[in-house]
């Protein structure tokens, strides 16, 4: 930052430079919309006009309400940056809350098909991308999102690189949740599982997270302690590895500008294997990695304990990573992929259950010292039980990946079941947990009821065991029906027998799915009360520094 | 800090602690090796995709039909992908091969059957089946849970982009010529008006009398009912191709 002291301020260079580049994308924008081949096309067109004629009048405001310079120390303590934590914390919420909400109605349309029916924007098909995108990339993007640029500037004792650069970040990334969220309901998808976005999503995302990586980067190099902290190596590992991903399996080629279709330039087998090389490992960097740097941060921060091994977290942090990106044809077994690499990725899938309970170890065992806690804080208790469901999710998935298991297992509904305890047990849990402790912390005020948290864990709690149970006993029944023969020798059910047969589990599931959303509506409005009732104490300080190892 | 010795194995790695760029190449070179040794050799090895008779590029009407399964997300809940498992073998028909989907940008093999598998549903039900099954799927299966589309055949298929479409799919490695290319929008009439024409082009394509005039179930039919449908299983040697 320039020293020069001027009289008057004048527009940095990133200002112009980003208005300038706004500007172009508005006038590129307006010529799609004018020619575009649909008009769902058209329409994200014309949502990239307003975006970025926004992003222009955003910048000008904030360049006219901006000191000329912006301290980077105040009274000898970091000047954090705590905007984009903010916003990307309360979307957070809002997306955590859109994304069960669909789930449990695709949930009820499975268990109710004549619920809602015959609309195009409204069937499984549509929703159910919207659903995963909604809790995997709204939800958990920007609780990573807003926790990493918390951490990274907490354990660095630096203000966040950039002044416009994380805000970019943040309003960027949800700007592309909008067009990939609407994109499903009108019909246009990539039709890979967890990466339906079409090309020109993704050409946005790829300009948002190489930012984001910078921004990142950027703040560690500002650091004022000489060692990184563990919790970002995994916030590196995720931000670089999801980057790595994306480029891979999102390799296409558009039809025109003037389409939002595009064909992979990979097809059948090899298509599978890119494609479960990246989904398998959207489930490993984005909803593991990130998620462990938040339980790295997150559970000493409040437990008051430190991290119980460092040695350990190297271990894990190495192996973790390494063993992962393996794991992928195990979502393949006896399909038409070589049978050299099913047996890779099952063998992997193996040696990663140990990485995987390492972590956990060290997650749980620093409490050591601190096991009262539980008693009195559901915070607490939130992020510790995440890390045993965590537990619980890593031993079911290698063994899931185990040929013969998988035999009966893939297809159904055990799939279903494994994916939502790690993801409602882990990460969201670890999730809300670190909400609870973040927003009162950056907004300055005292989380408005601990009892009102007491409720959302058990009600999610309850929800979650409603849900993998119905789901555990769904798929392994329907596995088993399929399989089953009569004493003559012909298969026993006809198809949509088994269909039948799940109805009742279908049904407990919702219920679950509807007290995990009962769970989060008290959480929104426990943080809606923290951020407006009036607080007659003082909040008893701001949180201590954090050291950074 | 561990209170490790000088020469320590975990002091070492205090070279990865102090430097972020360290970091991050020590982190692409861990997660690079196992993608690198998974996926690169499937390009190469001639066993990936078996050498079989019959397989060839979706006709224009086909095209259009595998978009709109892809539009409305029919993977979610109906694999293309038979294992070979006794039941599997014996409910959906032959066990998939590598060649069936090598044209399929993207592959639609799904990861989940709330519906069943649909990789040989070809020509297993007729045209009028689909017909009523899609307009209201409980009409014909009362126990169904899949959701109805009736406005597919309220909407007429818009093919003017097509000839586009096989372009680039011509660009990414499928073998459509620029004869093919050239008469796309024709091949589609064709193929909706009992037009036997379009199977010079297109071994096998059904060529079925609806007026020339397509609606978008149309297309998805006429997709469907080529599924599975392209190899010969009675001239198949399902041991010519162990290497």
């Amino acid at each position: 930052m320039a020293q020069a002291s001027l009289p008057a301020k004048s527009m940095r260079v990133g200002e112009m430079g980003l208005m300038a580049a706004m500007a172009g994308l508005a006038a590129f924008s307006l010529l799609v919309a004018s020619k575009a081949w649909t008009p769902e096309y058209g329409f994200h067109a014309w949502l990239f006009v307003i975006g970025s004629v926004a992003a222009i009048g955003a910048i000008f405001k904030y360049y006219s309400s901006r000191p000329a310079e912006t301290p980077q120390m105040i009274d000898g303590l970091p000047n954090y940056n705590y905007g984009p934590v903010k916003f990307s914390a309360l979307m957070g919420v809002f997306w955590g809350i859109a994304g069960f909400t669909v789930g449990l109605l695709v949930a009820l349309e499975l268990a109710f098909p004549e619920l809602i029916n015959g609309l195009p924007w409204t069937n499984f098909g549509r929703l159910r991308p919207l659903h995963t995108s909604a809790v995997i990339f709204a939800f958990g993007g920007n609780v990573l999102l807003a926790t990493s640029l918390y951490v990274v500037q907490r354990t660095s004792r630096a203000r966040l690189a950039g002044e416009l650069a994380p805000w970019f970040v943040v309003l960027g990334y949800n700007f592309f949740i909008l067009i990939a969220g609407t994109g499903y309901l009108l019909g246009i998808t990539r039709s890979h599982e967890y990466a339906e976005p079409e090309w020109y999503a993704i050409l946005w995302l790829v300009v948002v997270w190489v930012t984001y990586l910078l921004v990142f980067l950027g703040t560690l190099w500002k650091r004022a302690e000489p060692h990184i902290y563990v919790a970002n190596w995994f916030y590196l590992a995720f931000i670089v590895t999801i980057a790595m991903l994306v480029l891979g399996n999102n390799t296409e080629v558009p039809v025109s500008i003037y389409s939002s279709k595009s064909y992979p330039v990979w097809s059948g087998v090899q298509d599978a294997m890119i494609q479960w090389w990246y989904g398998h490992n959207a489930v490993g960097f984005f909803l593991t990695a990130g998620f462990l740097a938040i339980m790295y941060y997150f559970v000493p921060k409040r437990a008051d304990r430190p991290v119980y091994s460092y040695r350990l977290s190297i271990v894990h942090f190495w192996a973790l990573i390494f063993l992962y990106i393996w794991a992928g044809p195990h979502h393949l077994h006896y399909t038409a992929l070589p049978d050299w690499a099913q047996t890779l990725g099952m063998t992997f899938s193996i040696i990663l259950w140990m990485p995987s309970w390492g972590g956990m170890i060290n997650g749980l065992m620093t409490l050591s010292g601190a096991w009262d806690k539980l008693r009195t804080d559901p915070v607490l208790r939130m992020l510790v039980v995440s890390v045993a469901f965590y537990g619980m999710s890593t031993f079911e998935g290698p063994l899931m990946s185990v040929k013969a298991v998988n035999a009966l297992s893939h297809y159904t509904d055990w799939g279903i079941g494994h994916v939502h305890s790690g993801s409602l047990g882990w990460v969201g849990f670890v999730s809300f947990g670190a909400l609870y402790c973040l927003i009162p912390w950056v907004f300055n005020r005292k989380l408005y009821s601990l009892k009102l948290v007491d409720w959302h864990f058990w009600l999610a709690t309850i929800g979650i065991v409603f849900y993998i149970s119905a789901m555990w006993v769904a798929g392994i029944m329907q596995g088993l029906m399929w399989r089953a023969y009569t004493p003559e020798g012909f298969l026993q059910y006809s198809f949509v027998e088994t269909v039948e047969a799940m109805h009742p589990m279908y049904v407990i599931r919702a219920l679950g799915g509807g007290l995990f959303v009962l769970g989060s509506l008290i959480m929104a409005y426990n943080f809606y009360k923290t951020l407006t009732a009036s607080q007659t104490e003082e909040v008893a300080g701001r949180p201590a520094l954090a050291p950074a190892e | 800090m561990a209170t490790a010795q000088p020469s320590s194995i975990w002091q070492k790695h205090a070279v990865f602690e102090k430097n972020s760029i360290v970091l991050l190449l020590g982190i692409l070179v861990a997660v690079a090796i196992g993608g690198l040794v998974e996926i690169v050799p499937l390009f190469f090895l001639k066993g990936t995709i078996e050498e079989v008779k019959g397989v060839r590029p979706y006709s224009p009407l086909e095209l259009a039909g595998f978009n709109i399964y892809v539009r409305e997300g029919c993977y979610l809940c109906h694999s293309q992908m038979i294992r070979p498992l006794r039941d599997e073998v014996e409910r959906y028909g032959h066990y998939s091969l590598a060649a069936e989907s090598m044209y399929d940008h993207p592959f639609q093999w799904g990861s989940k059957r709330s519906g069943p598998d649909l990789a040989r549903v070809g020509g297993k039900y007729s045209d009028d089946w689909h017909r009523d099954h899609m307009r209201n799927p409980r009409a014909v299966v009362p126990a169904s849970i899949m959701p109805s589309y009736p406005f597919l055949e309220k909407t007429p298929l818009d093919y003017s982009h097509i000839a586009d479409n096989m372009k680039t799919l011509s660009i990414v490695g499928v073998p459509y010529t620029q004869e093919m290319i050239d008469n796309a929008e024709k091949d589609i009439v064709a193929q909706t008006s009992g037009d036997a024409a379009v199977a010079k082009r297109y071994s096998n394509a059904i060529s079925r009398d609806i007026g020339g005039k397509p609606t978008e179930l149309d297309a998805l039919i006429a997709y469907l009912q080529r599924l599975g449908t392209q190899v010969d299983f009675k001239l198949y040697d399902d041991k010519a191709n162990i290497r």
